[in-house]
């Protein structure tokens, strides 16, 4: 039954792909496709980080632990889109013309902690298998936590990016701080009751 | 009357083709007449780079027109029933004599004549538009500046009935830019009344914008109801959210970064997926005409 479960939402969670590759088919993406394309990424990273972020809190209000199985999957989804997004960047944007994209991440400070959010996530990606949280054990616990860098990290990337106040990059950054003051009280609970 | 009546004008098809039939005929862009469409002087400038002109479908649905909204699509998607008749311009401040004139007052008073220019946004991407209008200098002589007048301030109108975008805190309202006198006498400075031989749709800025082509695209402002003549600089709506990113010049420069984008390059918008970016040029290519109004300048201080 989890099996299944497991599968159908793997392959709902490849949407964001199907979904601009049809764009792209249907040349349908606009006055600014290689931006629609980066931006649909980009946004799709953000929306993945909250999933992620939601399992935890999720399984203690439901008291179901099938909310934690899940975790894993989604967290290798913010790896994967991030990435895509990334490439996009250097690929499609900018043809791999090394020097101007240097001078964004070292000049352009959106660029540089989107980066960085990016950089964070390779360890979390590299040690996400069964094997490595038997090695790691409690190190993998902390490692892990770097989850929450990577959130904060992401939501400035989109605020800077963004010309004066804008709407979605707030609505983001509002749910990833309540993600994240949704875990400070659950510790509270464990120290007190534990 | 010299002024073109829109069933005259070149339909848009044959616009995007007679580009090709310039090349074919081995013409320089900067030389041919056709009818009474004389492609841009300034536009020759420019045949390095691309010189396709957008398609209208872009033109007018990739809008930054934050009185409608700060999506691309809000403008042509909120603008629709926005009035842009009974229609007033007052030109004031340091001036001999005052004027007020409706829009179509200022459509009857100067030939209209069709100007193909680069679009450069600050964000990174460019158009190639082809406006109806004539040079703002034209209008600016009807109400004969005085000694004072050193400075521009155009003053865009403000009606949050109308414009939802002007309901939120997003810039201070009513939209304000500036030109110095000699940029706003320059005869590139145009205002607009016209786009693609028709009328100017309310997305682009109708019934009245202006369009400083050397400028990245907020300098050029958009329903505008009030030009001031000032003796001091006066503070852009831009520059007043943030004047480390937005200066009061403003002029197209690969080689001074705005704080979130290299300008080094651009998209050129509308040419599809695998399309490189070109390299941006100084003063977006109209360099030979407007490089002396900064002569002696520091460029990278006056941004």
């Amino acid at each position: 039954m989890i099996k299944y479960f497991k599968t159908i939402i793997f392959i709902l969670c490849l949407w964001p792909l199907t979904a601009i590759s049809l764009d792209i088919y249907y040349n349908e993406l606009g006055a600014e496709p290689v931006k629609k394309i980066m931006n649909h990424f980009g946004e799709w990273t953000l929306i993945f980080i909250c999933l992620t972020l939601s399992m935890s809190p999720l399984k203690r209000f439901t008291k179901l632990s099938i909310w934690i199985k899940l975790r894993r999957m989604l967290g290798l989804f913010v790896f994967f889109y991030a990435t895509i997004h990334l490439l996009t960047y250097i690929g499609l944007d900018y043809r791999f013309d090394w020097q101007p994209i240097l001078d964004d991440v070292l000049k352009k400070k959106y660029i540089f902690i989107g980066f960085s959010a990016w950089l964070l996530l390779i360890p979390l990606a590299i040690t996400s298998s069964q094997k490595m949280i038997k090695i790691l054990k409690n190190k993998w616990k902390i490692l892990h936590k770097l989850i929450y860098i990577i959130a904060v990290f992401g939501s400035l990337h989109y605020i800077w990016l963004s010309k004066t106040i804008f709407f979605k990059p707030l609505i983001y950054s509002i749910i990833i701080v309540v993600l994240l003051a949704l875990r400070i009280k659950i510790k509270k609970k464990d120290i007190n009751y534990g | 009357m010299k002024k073109i009546k829109y069933s005259e004008i070149t339909p848009e098809k044959i616009y995007l083709r007679r580009r090709e039939f310039v090349k074919k005929l081995g013409f320089s862009t900067g030389s041919l007449i056709i009818g009474q469409n004389m492609i841009g002087k300034a536009f020759a400038a420019n045949d390095n780079l691309q010189e396709k002109i957008t398609e209208r479908r872009y033109v007018t649905t990739y809008n930054n027109y934050y009185e409608f909204g700060t999506r691309k699509s809000d403008p042509v998607e909120k603008s629709q029933n926005f009035k842009t008749s009974p229609w007033n311009l007052t030109i004031d401040g340091e001036v001999e004599k005052k004027i007020t004139l409706t829009v179509d007052e200022i459509k009857n008073s100067f030939p209209i004549e069709e100007k193909i220019y680069r679009l450069r946004c600050v964000e990174g991407w460019s158009m190639v538009i082809p406006w109806m209008g004539f040079s703002l200098n034209k209008l600016l002589e009807k109400a004969s500046p005085n000694g004072k007048a050193k400075f521009v301030e155009f003053t865009t109108v403000f009606d949050p009935e109308q414009m939802p975008g002007q309901r939120y805190p997003i810039l201070k309202w009513p939209y304000k830019e500036g030109l110095r006198i000699d940029e706003a006498m320059h005869p590139l400075t145009t205002m607009v009344t016209g786009l693609y031989g028709k009328e100017l749709p309310n997305q682009n800025g109708a019934p009245l914008r202006l369009i400083v082509p050397w400028k990245y695209g907020f300098k050029s402002s958009k329903a505008i109801v009030n030009i001031k003549l000032v003796e001091k600089m006066p503070t852009s709506s831009w520059m007043q959210a943030s004047p480390r990113e937005y200066g009061f010049y403003s002029n197209v420069n690969p080689r001074v970064d705005h704080p979130r984008w290299s300008q080094a390059s651009e998209r050129v918008i509308g040419s599809g997926i695998l399309s490189e970016r070109i390299p941006t040029t100084m003063f977006n290519g109209y360099g030979d005409q407007v490089a002396n109004l900064y002569s002696g300048m520091d460029l990278k201080k006056n941004f």
